[in-house]
C-alpha cells in the first residue's frame, strides 16, 4: 500500500512535467495547428536558461524561474515571427517538418554555446533531499513542489485565458481564425503570443524536470512522451493534454515497478496505441467531419 | 518547349514520353553502370548509401508523397529488413531467397502498421508510427535470444554462387539493382489504376471514396508497398554497414528518412534520389568543412545546426524541394523569355484548416 501511494506520488509528480509539455503542444496546436515538434527542444533551452541565471550568475531560484519563462517567451516569439509565420498555409506535415528543423538547430546551439556544451549539469533548488512523512508514506518533497507548481500554474492558466482580454482573444483566434479576424482581433500578433506562451510554459517544465534528468542537451526528448500525452488526452483539448500527461506519468510509474524491465521505456506508447485504437481522437478529442 | 503530340495510344503507355528523355536516363543508368570505372573507393562507398537510401525514400514518397499518409516509423521497417536479412544471412540462405523474404516480412509488419492508418489522419497517425517506432526499438533491443540486443549482431557478406561479394563492385551492383527495380515498380505502379487511387487519396480522401477507391485496401497497399522497399533498403543496409545494433533504428533515424523526402521535393519521385544523395553527402562536406571550426566546439552540434537551418530554409523559400528548384530552372529555359516569377507560388493564405478532413 505505501508502495503503491509512493508509487502514485511519483508518477503523478512525473506525469506533470509531461502535462505541461504537453500543454505546449496543445496550445501552440489549437491556435495554429501546427503540431511543435521542438516543444522538448525548447523546454531544454529554457532549462539552460535557468542554469545560466541560477549557478553563473548566483540568482535566487524564483528569480531564476521568472527569467528562464521570460527568456523563453521572447525566443518563443520570434521562431513564430521569423519561422512559422512564412509558411502559414502550406501544408500541416511540412510546418511539422519545419519545427522538427527548429529542434536540430536548438540542439546544435546549445552543444556550441560556451559554458552550455555537451556536459550534464545540476540547478540547485530549495527542497533538495528533504522529505515529508504522511502517515507511514515517505513522499519527497521535490515531487510535492512539483505537484504543487505545476497545480499553481494551471489555475493561472485557467485565470488568464478566461478572465483576460487578450487570454479570451487567444480562445477565439484557436476557435475560428477568420471569426477572430472579423471581431478586429490581430490574429497574427495573438499567434505570436501563443507561442510565447508555449515556450514559456515549456521553459517552466524544463525548471521542473531538471532536478530529476538534470540539465543536458538531449534532455528534450522528453519532449516525444509529452506526444503521447496530448494525444492521449486528445491534441486539441487544455484538460485532455493535463489529464493525459497524468495517465502517461502514472502508467509509466506502476509499468516501471510492477512489469519487467523495458516496458517503463515504452508503456506511453503502447498507451498512445491503445486509444488511438479506441478512440482516434483521444479522450477529450473533439470529433469533426467535413462536410463536403 | 517541346510538345508532344500523341498519335498512337502506345505513346501513352511508354516509360519515357520522348527521345530526350530516354537518353538523359540512359547516359545517367550508363555512367551508374559504369561507376566501379571511374569512381574511387570512397566515392562507390557513398553512391551504396546513396542507392540504399534512395530505395527508402522510394517507399516513403510513395507513402506520403504520393498517398498523403505521414509515416514517423520507417526505421522500424528498415530494422525488420535488416534483422530478417542479418538472421536468414547468417543461416546461409542465399541472397536471392533472403531479400525478397525480407521484403515480404517487413509488408506483413507493414499492414499492421498500417491497420490504424485506416482510422488515423495527419498527426494522429505520425504519432501512432512514432509509438511503433519506439516499441520496435525496444524489442530489438530487449529480444536478446534473437537480436543479441543492444550488443548489436554482425551480418555476414553477401554470398553469391558459392563466391563472396566482396568490396564494393559486386555488391554496389546488387543495390544499383534494387534501386534501378524500385524505381520502375514505382514509375509503373503510379501510371496503374493503383497508383492513381493513391494519389486521388492524397488531394481528398472524401471524393477519393466518393469516386469508388476503397480507402482501406489502398492505404494498406500503400503501406505494404513503402514498408516492403523500405524492408529491402533495410536488408543491403546491414550488409553494408556489417553491424547492426538497435540505435542504428532510432526515431531519428525516422526523422532522417522522412526529411529525404521533404528535401528532395513532395510528391517527385526524383526527388527521392536527390534527397538521398543530400542526406548522404551533407555530412561529409561538414566533416571537411569541421577542420574551421574554433576550438572546443562540438562538431556534432555543427552538423544538428547546418542540416536543421538547411531544412528550415528550404521549407521557407523551396517548399517543392530540391527537384522543385530544378522544375524551376528548367522550365525557365524552355519559356525562356517568357518566365513569370509566380508560377509556381502556392496560393498563401492565414490558414487552411486541416481539422476538418
Amino acid at each position: 500500500m505505501t508502495d503503491l501511494a509512493q508509487l502514485l506520488v511519483a508518477g503523478i509528480s512525473s506525469g506533470c512535467v509531461y502535462a505541461l509539455v504537453a500543454l505546449g503542444f496543445v496550445l501552440i496546436y489549437k491556435a495554429t495547428e501546427t503540431v511543435n515538434f521542438a516543444q522538448g527542444d525548447l523546454m531544454m533551452l529554457g532549462a539552460f536558461f535557468a542554469l545560466t541565471a541560477s549557478v553563473m550568475l548566483g540568482w535566487p531560484y524564483w528569480a531564476t524561474i521568472v527569467f528562464a519563462v521570460t527568456v523563453m517567451a521572447v525566443v518563443g516569439m520570434a521562431i513564430e515571427r521569423l519561422v512559422i509565420r512564412p509558411v502559414l498555409g502550406q501544408p500541416a506535415f511540412t510546418v511539422v517538418m519545419i519545427t522538427i528543423g527548429i529542434g536540430y538547430v536548438m540542439r546544435g546551439v546549445v552543444t556550441m554555446v560556451p559554458g552550455w556544451g555537451t556536459e550534464t549539469y545540476q540547478i540547485p533548488t530549495p527542497f533538495a533531499e528533504a522529505v515529508l512523512p504522511v502517515g507511514g508514506v515517505v513522499l519527497p518533497v521535490q515531487q510535492l513542489a512539483v505537484i504543487a507548481m505545476t497545480a499553481a500554474l494551471c489555475a493561472a492558466l485557467y485565470l488568464f485565458f478566461r478572465f483576460t482580454r487578450i487570454g479570451v482573444a487567444m480562445q477565439a483566434t484557436s476557435q475560428n481564425q477568420l471569426a477572430a479576424y472579423y471581431m478586429g482581433i490581430p490574429v497574427r500578433r495573438v499567434n505570436m503570443m501563443i507561442w510565447g506562451l508555449s515556450a514559456g510554459v515549456a521553459a517552466f517544465a524544463g525548471i521542473l524536470l531538471a532536478p530529476v534528468t538534470f540539465v543536458h542537451s538531449n534532455m528534450g526528448f522528453i519532449g516525444l512522451k509529452a506526444f503521447p500525452a496530448a494525444v492521449v488526452g486528445g491534441f486539441g483539448s487544455v484538460p485532455g493534454a493535463i489529464v493525459g500527461g497524468l495517465i502517461i506519468g502514472v502508467v509509466e510509474a506502476l509499468a516501471g515497478y510492477y512489469l519487467p524491465e523495458g516496458f517503463k521505456d515504452v508503456a506511453a506508447y503502447v498507451v498512445v496505441l491503445v486509444v488511438l485504437m479506441i478512440r482516434p481522437s483521444g479522450i477529450f478529442g473533439e470529433t469533426m467531419r467535413k462536410k463536403v | 518547349m517541346r510538345f508532344i503530340f500523341k498519335t498512337t495510344y502506345e505513346q501513352d503507355l511508354r516509360l519515357f514520353r520522348h527521345g530526350g528523355q530516354a537518353f538523359w536516363y540512359g547516359l545517367l543508368l550508363a555512367a551508374l553502370v559504369t561507376a566501379p570505372l571511374w569512381a574511387g573507393e570512397y566515392l562507390m562507398t557513398q553512391l551504396v548509401f546513396i542507392a540504399i537510401y534512395s530505395i527508402v525514400g522510394f517507399g516513403l514518397m510513395m507513402l506520403t508523397g504520393f498517398t498523403g499518409q505521414v509515416s514517423l516509423g520507417h526505421a522500424a521497417f528498415l530494422a525488420v529488413g535488416a534483422y530478417t536479412e542479418a538472421l536468414l544471412a547468417a543461416r546461409g540462405v542465399p541472397v536471392f531467397v533472403s531479400l525478397p523474404a525480407a521484403a515480404l516480412l517487413t509488408a506483413a509488419v507493414g499492414v499492421i502498421v498500417g491497420l490504424p492508418a485506416l482510422r488515423l489522419k495527419g498527426i494522429y497517425l505520425a504519432i501512432a508510427t512514432l509509438a511503433f517506432n519506439v516499441i520496435v526499438e525496444e524489442i530489438a533491443a530487449r529480444w536478446e535470444s534473437v537480436t543479441h540486443g543492444n550488443a548489436g549482431m554482425p551480418v555476414a557478406p553477401v554470398k553469391l554462387f558459392g563466391r563472396e561479394l566482396e568490396g564494393d563492385g559486386g555488391f554496389y551492383y546488387l543495390c544499383l539493382l534494387a534501386a534501378v527495380l524500385a524505381c520502375l515498380a514505382c514509375v509503373n505502379l503510379l501510371r496503374s489504376p493503383t497508383g492513381r487511387a493513391f494519389v486521388a487519396i492524397r488531394d481528398s480522401e472524401v471524393s477519393a471514396s466518393s469516386m469508388g477507391v476503397n480507402l482501406a485496401k489502398y492505404k494498406t497497399i500503400s503501406f505494404a508497398f513503402s514498408a516492403a522497399l523500405t524492408g529491402i533498403a533495410g536488408a543491403l543496409y546491414a550488409h553494408k554497414v556489417g553491424f547492426i545494433s538497435p540505435e542504428q533504428f532510432s526515431l531519428l533515424v525516422s526523422i532522417e528518412l522522412i526529411t529525404i523526402v521533404i528535401l528532395g521535393g513532395v510528391g517527385f519521385l526524383h526527388g527521392a534520389v536527390l534527397g538521398a544523395a543530400f542526406v548522404i553527402v551533407l555530412p561529409q562536406v561538414l566533416s571537411i568543412a569541421k577542420d574551421w571550426l574554433p576550438e572546443g566546439m562540438a562538431p556534432s552540434g555543427l552538423q544538428a545546426v547546418v542540416f536543421g537551418i538547411i531544412l528550415v530554409l528550404v521549407i521557407i523559400f523551396e517548399p517543392m524541394g530540391l527537384y522543385g528548384r530544378w522544375l524551376k530552372i528548367r522550365t525557365w529555359f524552355e519559356l525562356f523569355p517568357f518566365y513569370r516569377r509566380g508560377m509556381f507560388r502556392r496560393q498563401r493564405s492565414y490558414l487552411k484548416t486541416e481539422r476538418l478532413r
